[in-house]
């Protein structure tokens, strides 16, 4: 019973992943695929989190926190290079 | 006890995924970058937090071993995803991203101009 609910929470984050995906494709502006990039990003924690508990390992479990640390700045770059241009300013060329 | 806590686990897993799949499903539907990013902040970070307290609780009854490390995500995901949220929409606005078309007010250009 338990198993059939991990296995059923992993199918819906699969089923949510692919709409993402389908969100990357088509989105009309680039802040639109940062967004569905970000959320796969988050995904992707919950997916390694349902894994652990699955193969009843703890082994994983720092890899959720990386891979958060890693979206939240990779985010944060695309933000800074679409609204200024560059993602490292630097103040002695001016 | 095991069966009433992996009932709670097992409800705290499957609630998570499904606000993943709802907000999926609004980034896919919604009109324009704004309210997609709504959809995008809110609901996807909550269904994470979901999941990860209940692996959390998982690992901390059925295996005993409390990890700090998954506290130590959910308090990060928790802070840092409204704020990716807030950089990218605030990015989207400064490069002049379309609003949508039955967008009533706009403050912000409003502002701008006075």
């Amino acid at each position: 019973m338990f198993e059939t609910v991990l296995v059923i929470s992993l199918g819906l984050i699969a089923i949510s992943s692919f709409l993402l995906i389908i969100r990357l494709i088509k989105g009309p502006s680039i802040p639109d695929r940062a967004i569905s990039l970000d959320a796969i990003g988050i995904n992707l924690i919950g997916i390694t989190a349902i894994i652990s508990v699955v193969l009843k390992t703890n082994a994983f479990l720092d890899v959720i926190l990386l891979i958060g640390i890693l979206a939240f700045i990779g985010t944060v770059a695309i933000a800074k290079f679409l609204e200024k241009g560059e993602i490292i300013e630097n103040d002695r060329d001016k | 006890m095991i069966v009433i806590s992996k009932l709670i686990i097992g409800f705290l897993i499957l609630l998570g995924s499904i606000l993943s799949l709802i907000s999926s499903i609004g980034i896919l539907r919604l009109p324009d970058v704004y309210t997609r990013n709504h959809a995008a902040s809110k609901a996807a970070t909550l269904g994470i937090i979901s999941i990860m307290l209940g692996v959390f609780l998982y690992f901390s009854i059925h295996e005993e071993h409390i990890n700090t490390r998954v506290i130590l995500g959910i308090i990060f995901v928790l802070l840092t995803s409204p704020v990716a949220g807030h950089l990218i929409n605030r990015a989207a606005y400064y490069t002049k991203t379309p609003l949508w078309k039955n967008t009533v007010v706009d403050d912000l250009k409003n502002k701008e101009e006075g």
